[in-house]
């Protein structure tokens, strides 16, 4: 049983403050410094956990940050790892993954069942479609981790951009001395250590980032840095992977049993927190490491009760006769079989061949896995070593350095010294104007460590491989034997180092068994593909805030002291429509149409694109870009621009203006501004011209006043003369609209007498209020989207995006009027020649039908003879023409006026509609050109 | 996240910047075939090695080419778009 030591020197933990928490209900005490862990020890509790699959009781194994049978539930908090925590007065800790607690967890007979739950046991036995449901809820009942409360608070976890000359990665000796060498070339350098505290420190120039770690490591040196309470994301000049090595256990029956320990957790437990792993401690070790921590132990006055090699001769006999000396028994060649377990089942002995020791603490130290999952990530490349037993940096990529035992080095002055060459050399790297183009390994000196054998046993007993998963010997040697023998065919069959650790004490263990079975080298063999995280990092980390900009236009707080009802178009907020007291939805919007139709409305459609063309070449640039013709275009004029892709599709539309002999003024849709301004730059780079475009969609603001009595309206506000003659149907003006500079523009999108007002961004609200001022004279009302879709339906224009879809070319959407297939050149005109001859094989058509259909909605089917002949893309109902009125996407066969089609609704039934002709509503535009008497 | 360097501004996160595609020369449209024309219009390489792209610095509208290892997904060379004619013209 592990118990607390008196004072230490150079201990963590701070003896005046006493830290009071429960675990499983029952009090302890702690103190601060203390992990969650290393408090629970201390206390003598042993048993922290359950195992993931059999439910076997599980204590500390590694106490390396990352003991995946050590975490815990504290509070609404779910998985907490328990021995980085620190512990914290008042915390109320559970154990994860037992059903009824820790101690009677009622699921314990699943570890008897062991023998019918082989390697691959899912893929086996639950086949049956009829009867997965029931077992998928059994095994979610049965396993996983802690308990998501969905009452847990919310917590704003926010991120942090950072940026230095070297980032070092891990805080030990050799971590250490490349940050001071690194800073003390005046390099800005960072350092992330996972422990409560390093020996580095601010003083040496160095950012100390404690209690952190590096869960990922991206591209050009980007790496994600989770500290307690925020995610740094830092920009690196240079990286030090200086991330050390992870101990790694020995297979024997039971090597799962409380109290069996790796040699470095016994070693922090004593030297961090004064605590000792037991009374009379066995040593199992395959490497130094394991002689190191005996002599760490005895020195703090433990009793070692044997040391036990796996190796035939001693890796290190300096220490063997040392120990010798000191009265340990040490026995090199001999291989731990079974540990027997007391009536708390903790690890009371082990069985050897040739004797049983008892112990109250086994020491399992199996040679070490580099910790080069981040320098993988980074780009590295491993290759394993044969002397050192361990897959060692091979291939570093340009800026990332290695230094320690990530390199092989055990030794602390030789990792010291490397450190400083590894610090020096970053500093340099990123300091260099032109970077070199690759950097070298530092030649190591290795340390002798032989491989961990895994002597055939009794197969009855559970010798564990995976201790996140429960995996044993026999299930990695099964599966081999059924044939997953490739490393990633063996991962994903048995979840080896899928587990909460990521493999960071089992993957090399298992490439060791299945080089030796399949007679392969740990090169040919290789190793998992490793990818971030490196530890599991909390969701809150991940989730963080939503980074979805919205857009608004300057008249937005007017809208909403309107009653507006917000939609999204594209990234803008716009009003669908305006809620009025004691109306529904559709008569709102039925009034909004009224207005438009009777008298006079106003909307906001400042979220169109809006771009400017300036330049000798502008006429001929939009001449190149657009379907229609441009550069003949009379100053003061508009006309519709139709943009397609090369494909011949339609891809845009919008209203171009000839303000001036070498400027255009145009607007694209409200979806499609950013991308269509992009693609135009990208055009007008390729060609060359002499002209060049400005994005003003932001700097305008813009309204549509429609309606036979919007001249009446505007010409009490503009000193721009109104009339037919003076500024036609289709016309330009600039000119002063209440105190503004203003360009209007007659366009006729909802299919009445109408200007756009274009007004700069700052007198955007000024303009609007003195409208709607002057508005009241004319009973004026503000319209929405859904408004203007009715309007423009009734007016037969479609919607790019919904009438046309990306496969759609002018001609099918009848639109090849906006098309001048004459000219030299245009986007999608060789593709347009193409699709000419072909003919159409949709066509846009307009419909009607007598009465109000509400079943009918956009998308349901037309049906022709059984088959699919097409779709609704657009319909409503029309209060103006008292009929249900619409658009549809329909073979060609179909598209001929008067044909009957039969759409296919919701519940199946049928509706039948008649093609009719476009516009639906003032066929041959008379109101938008000339208005409609008063 | 990677880093492109942009001929005008610099050293950049390649989330400021937006991508369309290799450059390719348009056949003549008025002198090709229809399978050829189609061809340009449908069919990409997408066999590793070195391309040359189209890349745009969004924030301030600027194209530009980068040339770039698709293999290795390291950027080559980038420069402005001004060069990518004088090649032609050469």
């Amino acid at each position: 049983m592990m118990y607390r030591l008196p004072q230490r020197e150079g201990e963590w933990i701070d003896r005046t403050r006493s830290l009071a928490f429960t675990f499983e209900g029952v009090r302890y005490e702690g103190f601060a410094g203390d992990t969650i862990t290393s408090a629970l020890s201390a206390a003598g509790v042993m048993i922290l956990g359950r195992s993931f699959k059999y439910h076997r009781p599980r204590g500390i194994l590694s106490f390396a940050n990352h003991d995946v049978n050590a975490i815990f539930q504290v509070g609404p908090v779910p998985n907490v790892r328990g021995d980085v925590t620190p512990l914290a007065d008042g915390m109320e800790v559970l154990a994860v993954n037992t059903v009824g607690g820790l101690q009677s967890d009622r699921a314990q007979w699943i570890d008897r069942l062991g023998r019918f739950l082989p390697v691959g046991f899912y893929y086996k036995a639950f086949n049956s479609k009829r009867f997965f449901p029931r077992w998928e809820r059994l095994i979610r009942n049965l396993s996983g981790l802690g308990q998501i409360s969905v009452d847990a608070p919310r917590l704003q976890t926010p991120k942090r951009y950072a940026f230095c000359d070297v980032l070092v990665i891990g805080g030990g000796v050799a971590g250490e001395a490349a940050a001071r060498a690194a800073a003390a070339t005046g390099a800005k350098v960072m350092l992330v250590d996972e422990s409560t505290r390093v020996s580095a420190h601010s003083a040496d120039g160095v950012d100390v980032l404690t209690s952190s770690y590096v869960a990922g490591v991206y591209a050009d040196r980007w790496a994600a840095v989770i500290e307690p309470h925020r995610m740094t994301k830092v920009r690196a000049g240079a990286i030090v992977f200086a991330t050390g090595a992870i101990e790694q256990p020995i297979a024997f029956h039971n090597n799962d049993l409380p109290g069996i320990v790796m040699a470095g957790a016994a070693q922090r437990l004593l030297q961090r927190h004064s605590i000792a792993v037991g009374r009379k401690v066995l040593v199992v070790t395959t490497h130094r490491a394991g002689y190191e921590a005996a002599v760490a132990l005895l020195d703090a006055g433990l009793s070692i009760a044997h040391i036990v090699e796996l190796n035939s001769t001693s890796v290190a006999p300096d220490l063997s006769s040392l120990l010798i000396q000191r009265g340990v028994k040490v026995v090199v060649g001999d291989a731990p079989i079974e540990a027997e377990r007391n009536a708390e089942g903790c690890v009371a002995a082990v069985h050897f061949a040739g004797e049983r020791i008892d112990c109250d603490a086994v020491l399992m130290s199996g040679g070490w896995a580099a910790a080069a999952q981040l320098l993988l990530q980074a780009g590295g490349k491993t290759a394993f070593d044969d002397a050192a037993q361990m897959h060692l940096p091979s291939e570093l990529p340009a800026g990332c350095f290695v230094s320690g035992a990530i390199n092989g080095l055990f030794n602390a002055e030789a990792a010291c010294m490397e450190g400083r060459t590894a610090g020096r050399a970053a500093a340099e790297f990123a300091s260099a104007t032109v970077p070199p183009s690759g950097s070298s390994i530092i030649a190591r000196s290795s340390s002798p460590v032989a491989p961990s054998p895994h002597r055939r046993q009794d197969p009855r007993g559970k010798d564990f491989i995976d201790f996140d998963e429960d995996l044993q010997v026999k299930d990695i040697e099964n599966a081999i034997h059924e044939g997953f023998d490739s490393i990633e065919l063996l991962k994903r069959y048995t979840t080896v180092g899928m587990g909460p650790s990521q493999g960071k004490h089992s993957n090399l263990n298992a490439a060791r068994i299945l080089a030796g079975k399949r007679g392969l080298s740990m090169d040919q063999v290789g190793l998992t593909t490793a990818r971030p995280m490196y530890h599991p990092v909390p969701m809150k980390h991940l989730a963080g805030r939503g980074f979805t900009p919205e857009r608004a236009t300057p008249i937005a707080p007017r809208h909403s002291d309107a009653g507006a009802v917000w939609m999204l178009a594209g990234n803008w907020r716009r009003p669908e429509y305006y809620m009025r007291e004691g109306e529904s939805r559709e008569q709102c919007i039925a009034g909004e149409v009224a207005v438009v139709r009777n008298s006079v409305g106003l909307i906001d459609v400042g979220t169109l694109g809006k771009i400017e063309v300036h330049g000798p070449d502008a006429g001929a640039f939009l001449d190149r870009a657009y379907a229609g013709r441009y550069s003949d275009l009379k100053v003061g004029m508009t006309r519709y621009g139709l943009l397609l892709d090369e494909a011949g599709t339609i891809v845009d539309d919008g209203v171009v203006a000839r303000l001036h002999e070498e400027s255009f003024y145009f607007t694209t849709t409200t979806g499609g501004s950013a991308g269509v301004y992009r693609d135009l730059l990208r055009l007008n780079a390729l060609w060359g011209l002499n002209c060049s475009l400005v994005n003003v969609t932001g700097h305008r603001a813009a309204f549509n006043l429609a309606g036979p009595r919007s001249r009446d309206l505007l010409s009490a506000m503009t000193s721009v003369n109104l009339n037919d003659g003076a500024f036609p149907y289709l016309g330009v003006r600039e000119g002063i609209v209440g105190a503004a500079n203003a360009r209007l523009l007659r366009v006729g999108f909802v299919g009445e007498l109408g200007y756009e007002i274009h007004v700069p961004h700052s007198h955007a609200q000024r303009v609007w209020d003195g409208l709607v001022e002057q508005g009241r004279k004319f009973d004026l009302r503000l319209f929405g989207v859904e408004a203007q879709r009715v309007l423009r339906l009734e007016k037969g224009h479609f919607i790019i995006g919904q009438d046309t879809d990306g496969l759609t070319n002018p001609f099918e959407a009848q639109a090849g009027w906006a098309v001048r297939m004459q000219k030299p050149f245009f986007i999608g005109q060789r593709s347009l020649r193409l699709l000419e001859r072909r003919g159409p094989r949709q066509l846009l058509v307009g419909f009607e039908i007598e009465n109000a259909v509400p079943a009918l909605k956009e998308c349901h089917l037309a049906i022709d003879n059984g088959e699919i002949a097409g779709r609704v893309t657009s319909v409503t109902y029309s209060n103006t023409l008292g009929k249900t009125i619409g658009l549809a996407m329909i073979k060609p066969s179909l598209a001929v006026l008067g044909t009957k089609l039969t759409f296919r609704v919701t519940d199946g039934s049928t509706v039948t509609a008649t093609v009719c002709p476009t516009p639906f509503f003032d066929h041959d535009n008379q109101r938008q050109k000339f208005g409609v008497a008063a | 996240m990677k880093q492109l360097r942009c001929p005008l501004n610099g050293v950049r996160p390649v989330s400021e910047f937006a991508y369309a595609g290799e450059v390719r020369d348009m056949p003549d449209p008025d002198a090709c075939t229809d399978p050829q024309w189609a061809d340009y219009v449908f069919n990409r390489s997408g066999v590793p090695g070195v391309k040359r792209e189209w890349w745009c610095h969004i924030a301030s509208g600027y194209w530009f080419i980068a040339e770039r290892d698709t293999a290795r997904d390291a950027v080559i060379d980038t420069y402005p778009v001004e060069k990518l004619r004088e090649v032609h013209r050469a």
